[in-house]
């Protein structure tokens, strides 16, 4: 890599058909004849539908078709096969029979000629139900919790060790429901290319998935489906699977015979596209006098639907954040009458380590010794889950960088013992972890007689800058400036890739890129003879060889050195916040988040990843919540003015620090990922910064000002 | 959305003449009328838009009385010198509010016409008298964090929304409306109502009056003025609850008070026993504490904002020590 791109930066290669709107995002495709569609919700939680009147809505102007469980065509893949049984649990099923299985689920697509119409003749279909009881509050049933299938109870060493030490202690910890939010709305277009041929625009992480999602649903072939995601305005999960408005749109393509766009309003993104479930834990946490973990055991149950087991092992991060000898995790789910949830940024990890980081940091307290001490006392040197050596692990010098910035030094370790013009001042760290993974993935890399070189693959780009990583890295392999570089992705007929989550990207598409450009370097190469030079005239070479082009398709997957390593990505955030005590105001002053997340390949645009992650744990800390009123199961803050993210009055300056050292085995770009670690850990480290700020310690998120209200005494004392 | 008509109102009377109508609404800024078709709770037939109407300025008279018109915007307002100079309380309190898009939007006699924010008066399937009579009050039991702790029925506990209402309320201002029968005046306080039997009936306005502009009469509150919201973010909130405070301090003694609270209840809510406990007793923290206590008396809270019972007085006093300069 050039010392100018390692210095700086490449800015994002999309950045300025972002800001300028000449990007185009799903929804914004126009094939001719294209028609809109609008879903209709259910009004009830459970039951069946008696009735369903689409006669007004038929009749309404501009309408092409009103589809219901009664008219829709059969979907080929929600067929039982002959001679078997339906399956108990599966994906929820669009207009498959006339159950209702969640508030807001869709009991019909409306079809017109122009949104406004759609919209309104979707007012005018009126469905009777029969109406059952129903569960939607965690709370009341985590009795009736279950196992998930694989997970379930895990024991190392002695169970429950933690109450033999000498110094322990038990809490409970509750995350509500988070809803993903991006600010692009979901949004597909659907456009029949003949009866057995589909092209669709969508929102998704991944074009290839979506493609065999798709397949899968309408039994069609693989091949004869074209998905397109070119551009992407966050799903941070929300977009990893087929969800039913993308169904409702292709099947309202087919009945109308004419391309169908379908886009998700507001208020159904909060129960169309999963969520981060509610779920309750347990710590019982106990050490040695001098910081010494004995035991921990971590429970946790989390809501999942009545159709689908979602499970997102959120007790995880107990058994490999820390060396602790003896850890017992049992982990159960829960199903409500609501729809399913799905990962969201950090899934499992990120509420897992609310509890695990909050206790930790209550231990440290317990024991009266440094929250940044008690954890490098127990720092785990190699996986204590797996016994596997760390591929790479930089979490002590994390600590040290992270609290140099914040000045922990001035950190008192006595809770609210600061304060500063009528504020409390307090300081809070927390950790995050994440595997670090590698997966199958191609690219192509064409050189053109021009000099431009395309790089091609499947992937998509949900915010990160995928696009950016990829072409700083095939510009440093074929040493020519990033302007010359074209990078094709989100069309699901360009070399494979799996889809963006789970901080895998870099390190799995980022070797294919890289394995391409190597491959097409050496091709030139030995085109050029004796060994060839190690700054090929591309250009000349093509020309001296009367070539249009010359291009490579590299494929690489995971290594056996997964198998070896335990690789994980981690992060330590610091927080210092000032809490107002007579109201319970909660400001975050400064943030700094401290990644060990490998080589970093795009400075720039990891740093953005960082901040936003940061900027999510914030929310998750101090403002996301879902609500249900329980008495009918319906969300009642289902809108931006409702839901509250945080908005820029409510950020600090946020320092994003890299670690910045290659891990040797992952890919040879030394990279490991960022996009959870961004966020996990950071709702403790506010948890405990209003901790230490104010000797209240807030159990159950988000940390509103009416769970800190009326501490005026404590300024006064 | 159901299709209606929209017409534009290029004078006040051709207004007038077709607000008569039922089934006719005025649009101004429409941030909050537009939301509110979206979501069904509204359907009017006709839009009148008086946005072309001269009544966007900002004067003060010679008795230094100030004279805001209606179509002026929240922005244009909260950033007058004329304003920040007489009355800072109320570009503070418009400053609060909303977001810095949707103020250039938004119109002073529309934020007065704004609807509360309560989450079954959106939710069309859910009980709500307010949105329609009869049909059962949904907070009452439900999810009543952001709701009213003063003034309430049992028909309605939403709260009124606005913060610059809040001040309008504290500055004893008055609002000029236009009728058919002319021009007549209403006390700010005396403009919003509270639930009792109506809950549909957010405002004394008759029908087919047009609000035109609203005066705030000469004070000695802006050298101590302050407005306080305490909310669940920084911006693009609405108060859990908020205080408008302003003081005449003459030596260290208030010789006058002015208090209004928002999020607390159905209308801003004016503290006048408060006020009055004021007057005569030193600027200080010890004196602040008092009349909140005075300030709190008849609060009524509900399942989930028992906390406002405590966070209302910690504004209260916290918005006095602000306007007092003891913070």
């Amino acid at each position: 890599m050039t010392n100018d791109t390692m210095t700086k930066g490449m800015s994002r290669i999309d950045g300025r058909l972002k800001v300028t709107g000449a990007a185009r995002y799903s929804a914004e495709f126009t094939p001719a004849g294209m028609v809109y569609a609008v879903l209709v919700g259910s009004t009830i939680t459970k039951g069946t539908i008696r009735s369903i009147d689409t006669k007004a809505a038929e009749k309404a102007p501009g309408v092409l078709a009103v589809i219901t469980h009664i008219n829709s065509p059969k979907i080929a893949g929600y067929q039982v096969e002959p001679g078997k049984q339906e399956p108990a649990k599966g994906t929820y099923k669009l207009f498959y029979n006339n159950k209702i299985l969640f508030n807001g689920q869709p009991i019909a697509v409306v079809i017109a000629n122009t949104f406004e119409r759609a919209q309104y003749a979707a007012s005018l279909v009126k469905a009777q139900y029969n109406a059952e009881t129903y569960q939607t509050k965690l709370a009341d049933n985590t009795a009736k919790a279950f196992a998930p299938e694989g997970d379930g109870k895990k024991t190392r060493g002695i169970a429950d060790a933690w109450k033999t030490a000498p110094v322990k202690l038990e809490q409970e910890y509750i995350i509500p429901s988070e809803s993903h939010s991006p600010m692009e709305l979901h949004a597909i277009i659907a456009k029949w290319d003949a009866p057995d041929k589909l092209t669709v625009w969508t929102k998704t992480q991944g074009v290839q998935d979506t493609q065999d999602g798709i397949a899968n649903i309408f039994k069609l072939p693989k091949a004869n489906i074209q998905v397109n995601s070119k551009f992407v305005g966050g799903a941070f999960g929300s977009a990893l699977q087929v969800w039913p408005h993308e169904v409702a749109a292709i099947l309202a393509a087919q009945v109308v015979k004419r391309p169908v766009k379908l886009v998700l309003g507001r208020a159904d993104m909060f129960t169309s596209v999963g969520y981060r479930p509610n779920t309750w834990q347990k710590i019982g946490i106990g050490a040695t006098t001098d910081g010494k973990l004995v035991g921990i055991t971590h429970e946790a149950a989390g809501q999942t639907s009545t159709y689908e087991d979602f499970n997102e092992d959120p007790v995880g991060v107990s058994r490999s954040t820390y060396a602790c000898p003896n850890v017992n995790t049992v982990y159960k789910i829960s199903p409500l009458d609501i729809g399913s949830p799905t990962w969201m940024r950090g899934p499992g990890e990120a509420t897992g380590a609310f509890a695990l980081e909050s206790a930790l940091d209550e231990l440290a307290y317990a024991l009266n010794i440094d929250p940044i001490e008690l954890r490098i006392i127990n720092n785990a040197e190699t996986d204590p889950d797996s016994g596997k050596p760390f591929s790479s692990k930089y979490l002590k010098e994390a600590y040290k960088l992270g609290a140099d910035s914040i000045g922990w030094s001035d950190r008192k370790a006595k809770p609210a013992s600061l304060s500063k013009n009528g504020w409390l001042v307090g300081y809070g760290m927390g950790v995050g972890m994440f595997g670090a993974y590698r997966d199958k993935a191609s690219a192509k890399a064409i050189m053109m007689a021009n000099g431009t070189l395309i790089i091609q693959t499947a992937v998509s780009d949900i915010g990160p800058g995928t696009g950016t990583a990829m072409v700083t890295i095939a510009s440093d392999i074929m040493g020519i400036p990033a302007d010359r570089i074209r990078f094709d992705m989100g069309d699901s007929s360009l070399p494979q890739a799996p889809s963006q989550g789970g901080s895998s990207t870099t390190a799995t598409v980022g070797s294919a890129v890289y394995q391409a450009c190597t491959d097409l370097k050496e091709s030139f190469q030995k085109l050029i003879g004796n060994g060839g030079t190690d700054k090929p005239d591309y250009v000349e070479v093509l020309k001296k060889n009367d070539l249009p082009k010359l291009e490579v398709t590299a494929a690489v997957s995971g290594g056996p050195e997964m198998e070896k390593y335990a690789m994980y990505s981690w992060s330590v955030h610091f927080i210092k916040v000032l809490v107002h005590p007579a109201t319970g105001v909660v400001k975050v002053d400064k943030a700094v988040c401290v990644a060990d997340s490998g080589h970093i390949v795009s400075p720039k645009t990891a740093r953005s990843q960082i901040v936003g992650g940061a900027i999510g744990g914030i929310g998750m800390a101090l403002m996301e919540e879902v609500i249900i009123d329980h008495r009918y199961g319906r969300l009642v803050n289902n809108s931006f003015a409702d839901y509250h993210l945080p908005v820029n009055a409510d950020i600090p300056q946020i320092e994003a620090l890299f670690v910045n050292k290659p891990d040797p085995y992952l890919n040879p770009m030394g990279a490991k990922g960022m996009g959870e670690i961004a966020l996990i850990g950071m709702a403790a480290a506010v948890a405990n910064a209003v901790f230490n700020a104010t000797g209240k310690r807030i159990r159950e998120l988000p940390i509103t000002p009416d769970k800190l209200v009326g501490m005026e005494d404590l300024l006064e004392s | 959305m159901k299709a209606f008509q929209y017409t534009r109102a290029t004078t006040q009377q051709s207004a007038i003449d077709a607000i008569a109508k039922p089934g006719t609404k005025i649009i101004a800024g429409g941030t909050n009328l537009i939301d509110l078709m979206k979501r069904g709770v509204i359907a009017p037939d006709k839009l009148v838009d008086i946005n072309q109407l001269p009544l966007n300025s900002i004067s003060v008279n010679k008795l230094g009385h100030l004279h805001i018109g209606a179509l002026a915007l929240n922005s244009a307002v909260a950033e007058a010198n004329l304003v920040k100079d007489l009355q800072p309380l109320l570009a503070m309190a418009l400053n609060a509010g909303a977001s810095p898009q949707l103020r250039n939007m938004a119109t002073v006699g529309g934020n007065m016409m704004q609807r509360t924010r309560c989450a079954y008066f959106y939710d069309t399937t859910m009980p709500c008298n307010k949105r329609e009579p009869g049909s059962g009050c949904g907070a009452i039991g439900g999810y009543s964090r952001m709701h009213a702790i003063f003034g309430a029925s049992d028909k309605c506990i939403a709260v009124h929304p606005s913060d610059m209402c809040v001040a309008l309320a504290a500055l004893d201002a008055t609002v000029t409306v236009s009728g058919r029968k002319g021009q007549r005046l209403i006390p700010f306080t005396e403009f919003h109502r509270l639930p009792g039997e109506h809950p549909e009936m957010d405002n004394t306005l008759a029908p087919g009056e047009l609000i035109t502009g609203i005066s705030i009469p000469h004070n000695n509150f802006a050298k101590n003025s302050y407005y306080l919201k305490i909310r669940d973010r920084q911006s693009y909130a609405f108060a859990l609850t908020s205080v408008a405070a302003a003081l005449e301090i003459s030596n260290g003694t208030i010789k006058q008070a002015r208090l209004a609270m928002g999020g607390v209840a159905h209308k801003p809510w004016r503290l006048f026993d408060a006020e009055k406990a004021l007057v005569g007793k030193p600027a200080t923290e010890e004196s602040f504490k008092q009349v909140a206590e005075i300030a709190m008396q008849g609060a009524k809270a509900y399942e989930y904002n028992k906390f406002k019972l405590k966070l209302a007085p910690a504004t209260l006093v916290e918005a006095l020590k602000h306007a007092a300069g003891l913070v």
